[in-house]
């Protein structure tokens, strides 16, 4: 099989006419779910059938793609993707955040500020924040156009009766320019902050249930909470031990059996471009590829 | 307070061949503030169907029947349940009740349904359950497990709470001792000293004698076949 | 003394106003030329057998089912409007801020999965209440008033008896202090003895919050207890329409006949 099998970023141009439709309209209306006809693609959902191809509809040729899964770029679900893309495509690639022009993300916003004319591609598993208060979609889209949000605040509610503190960590919903509320995907709510007022345009798409959303660059989107108990953007409270920094989002490895573990950045490139400007953690080496 | 004119009453019986039975006929009283009326006839002349038609439970036939200004034969019924929260009291022979709800509330919630504060009418409930000689250990019991005579005062402290401008009082002393009679009694006497316009069915002639100031015989107003 | 201090005709305006309702099933009548006021403050029974419209009529009133023709205008904050012809959004406005509904199986009205607190608390937060203690503090004062008590809060109601389940339903329904309640048949599926303390509730709700309702049922002990005003229900049209103990007393309908008498003792 070879690449010229395939047209451009793989899907047909008037399937990728049909999904930039849903896109400009996602842009336009922020937060609103636009079905779109998704196609079978060659991979099992769940593995980013929908940001996939939002991605192939937004690439072009002269484009530089980055893949992110959980942050990291060299996951199996990030570089499948992006090898997807080089032969289907044939776009360059990239694994440093400020060289993207496109950026597929499973699971995480890269710590590195985004500027214009980047566009980061959520891969979305469930986009409708409502689902699990109310499973009848005929009732969450007569929510969502009356704007009858009460039950979100009825989930919150219930985390704080249950936990004294709003548990919901990842998924956390946000409203959008006041008036839709959204699921952001699964990303940590440390993240949430970062897609207000961005200078990227961020789009959704999910595959199985066709759906795509965006937000266009510079958009209110307001973490929901309650006067007395206000959202927090939490992460581990440590430092990276590999690079040191205190303020990007960690993820906990165990290292040994003895239960001894280490806290990381989970954004790779984040993490390897302050090594590589010298920066080091508790348990890092100068440059060294970690212990 | 109270002016009845040409009021007549039959009942027709759908169910049964859809026959129509006549029951009263021209009926006419007037009662004025402080003054009591007895009605009097032998069972089944239409006491009680005239009480009921007064109190807006029977419907009339024609006639009016005005009570503190409004004709109950043709008032709205949001009209004739105003009339009965604030003007007319009635001490029917009955005893209806929501059950298990304990005996001072029931006697205050005439009060209640007129705005009076809880504690107050509570208050005002004890004082008459107590002037009824109604244990102070039964009033957290509902009514409904009473004896006759309990029931019976429960029913005259309901409906002597408020001094209702206009009182219905059917059979008010039937299943009493005498001690209760004479309480029952002297709150009748005392309502209509505060001016109260009362229309009662006696059976106790002694009470009769004693609070009524005129009788008015209802077989006059009973149409020909039933008589 | 002078009379006219007695007069006691009301004069204020309707709460809500029915014109020429009809609903039908194709060629089936499910109910045909309803036309009533109910006032504030008022309790309006409707009874019927299975099959008379009673439901069909709560449905329209309470917009879950449009109605093929009539009206239906409620007193809304900005003065009289139809509610049938109001905007989806604005009616459902309506139904968490003004109107509450009680169906009769709670489990039709309250959500399970989630706790007693949070199920008062819904109606609350939908109306923009932002504050988490304060919303749990109105929750914990109605389940008070609905005799449920507070340490069951972050209790789900799968767990509740029957009666509770009912008690929590009106307690979620009455927390916005909404002024009318639309209730179909809610002491039916209740223990005898349960269903009093519910009457009992209802009506100490009902008075002191000035509620109006309108009471479908098939139980003529309930509206009794209930209801100011009763409605008589048949093959979808309304035969008779009056005072409650009036109608059941002195009812002058042959159907209303029968239906009373068919009745133990109420």
């Amino acid at each position: 099989m070879t690449e010229q099998a395939y047209n451009f970023a793989y899907l047909d141009e008037q399937t990728k006419t049909m999904i930039r439709r849903a896109i400009l309209k996602g842009v336009a209306i922020p937060g609103y779910q636009v079905p779109f006809a998704s196609r079978e693609m060659p991979m099992p959902y769940g593995w980013g059938t929908g940001g996939v191809q939002v991605t192939a509809a937004c690439l072009v040729p002269e484009d530089t793609l980055k893949v992110i899964d959980q942050g990291a770029d060299d996951t199996t679900n990030a570089v499948s993707i992006r090898r997807f893309f080089q032969r289907t495509a044939g776009v360059a690639v990239t694994e440093a955040t400020t060289e993207a022009t496109v950026i597929q993300t499973r699971h995480r916003i890269p710590e590195t500020a985004l500027a214009e004319g980047q566009i980061l591609v959520y891969q979305v598993p469930i986009p409708e924040p409502l689902r699990f208060l109310e499973p009848r979609e005929t009732e969450t889209r007569k929510m969502h156009e009356l704007e009858d949000y009460g039950l979100m605040h009825v989930k919150l509610y219930e985390d704080i009766a249950r936990h004294g503190q709003i548990a919901t960590s990842y998924d956390y919903p946000v409203k959008v320019e006041g008036r839709y509320v959204m699921d952001p995907s699964p990303i940590p709510k440390f993240d949430n902050p970062k897609l207000a007022g961005n200078a990227a345009i961020q789009l959704f798409g999910a595959g199985r249930e066709q759906r795509i959303y965006a937000l266009p660059p510079y958009t209110e989107a307001i973490s929901l909470d309650f006067d007395d108990y206000p959202f927090v953007a939490s992460k581990a409270d440590h430092a990276c031990d590999l690079c040191g920094a205190a303020a990007s989002y960690l993820d906990e490895v165990i290292t040994d059996d003895q239960g001894s573990r280490m806290f990381v950045c989970s954004d790779t490139d984040f993490c390897g471009s302050r090594r590589a400007a010298g920066h080091v953690g508790r348990l890092g080496t100068p440059l060294a590829g970690g212990k | 307070m109270i002016q009845i004119s040409n009021l007549s009453k039959s009942f027709t019986l759908h169910n049964q061949g859809a026959a129509v039975i006549p029951v009263m006929e021209g009926a006419a009283l007037s009662v004025e503030p402080g003054e009591c009326v007895g009605l009097i006839g032998a069972s089944g002349s239409g006491k009680s169907t005239l009480m009921r038609m007064i109190w807006g439970n029977y419907l009339a036939a024609s006639g009016s029947i005005m009570v503190g200004g409004l004709d109950v034969a043709r008032a709205a019924p949001r009209d004739i349940i105003a009339l009965r929260r604030r003007t007319l009291g009635y001490v029917s022979q009955f005893l209806r009740v929501v059950p298990r709800v304990p005996t001072v509330d029931v006697v205050a919630e005439p009060l209640l349904n007129l705005g009076v504060p809880v504690a107050e009418a509570r208050a005002r409930a004890e004082a008459l359950l107590a002037q009824l000689n109604i244990p102070e250990r039964l009033w957290s019991l509902s009514p409904t497990t009473f004896s006759g005579g309990e029931q019976q005062r429960v029913n005259i402290a309901r409906g002597f709470v408020h001094p209702y401008p206009a009182l219905l009082l059917d059979e008010p002393t039937a299943s009493l001792d005498a001690t209760n009679r004479e309480v029952v009694l002297t709150l009748i006497e005392a309502a209509k000293t505060r001016g109260a316009a009362i229309i009662g069915i006696f059976h106790d002639e002694g009470a009769r004698a004693r609070l009524c100031d005129r009788l008015v015989d209802v077989t006059s107003y009973t149409p020909g076949p039933t008589q | 003394m002078d009379t006219n201090a007695f007069t006691t005709v009301t004069t204020a305006d309707p709460l809500m106003s029915v014109r020429g309702l009809s609903k039908f099933y194709g060629t089936r009548i499910g109910c045909d030329a309803v036309s009533f006021d109910l006032f504030p403050g008022e309790v309006l029974g409707i009874v019927g057998e299975s099959g008379s419209g009673k439901s069909t009529l709560l449905s329209c009133l309470a917009g879950h089912l449009a109605p093929d023709t009539g009206e239906v205008i409620f007193a809304t904050a900005a003065g009289p409007r139809d509610t049938v012809k109001m905007a989806e959004a604005e009616r459902r406005r309506l139904a968490r801020t003004d109107w509450a509904f009680v169906h009769q199986n709670p489990r039709d009205g309250l959500r399970m999965g989630i706790s007693a607190g949070g199920n008062v608390g819904e109606r609350l937060m939908a109306v923009g209440a932002r504050h988490y203690g304060d919303i749990r503090a109105q929750a914990i004062d109605w389940l008070g008033r609905v005799e449920i008590s507070a340490d069951r809060i972050d209790d789900r109601p799968s767990g509740f008896s029957g009666g509770m389940q009912q008690r929590l339903q009106i307690a979620r329904n009455l927390v916005t202090g909404p002024r009318l309640v639309f209730m179909d048949e809610p002491t039916g599926g209740l223990d005898v003895s349960v269903q009093a303390r519910l009457l009992d509730l209802l009506r100490g709700l009902v008075r002191e919050m000035g509620l109006s309702a309108i009471i479908v049922t098939h139980d003529l002990a309930v509206v009794r207890l209930l209801a100011d005003r009763l409605m008589v229900m048949k093959g979808g049209y309304v035969v008779e329409h009056g005072l409650t103990d009036q109608v059941l007393d002195d009812p002058q309908h042959a159907y209303t006949q029968l239906l009373v008498s068919s009745v133990l003792q109420v």
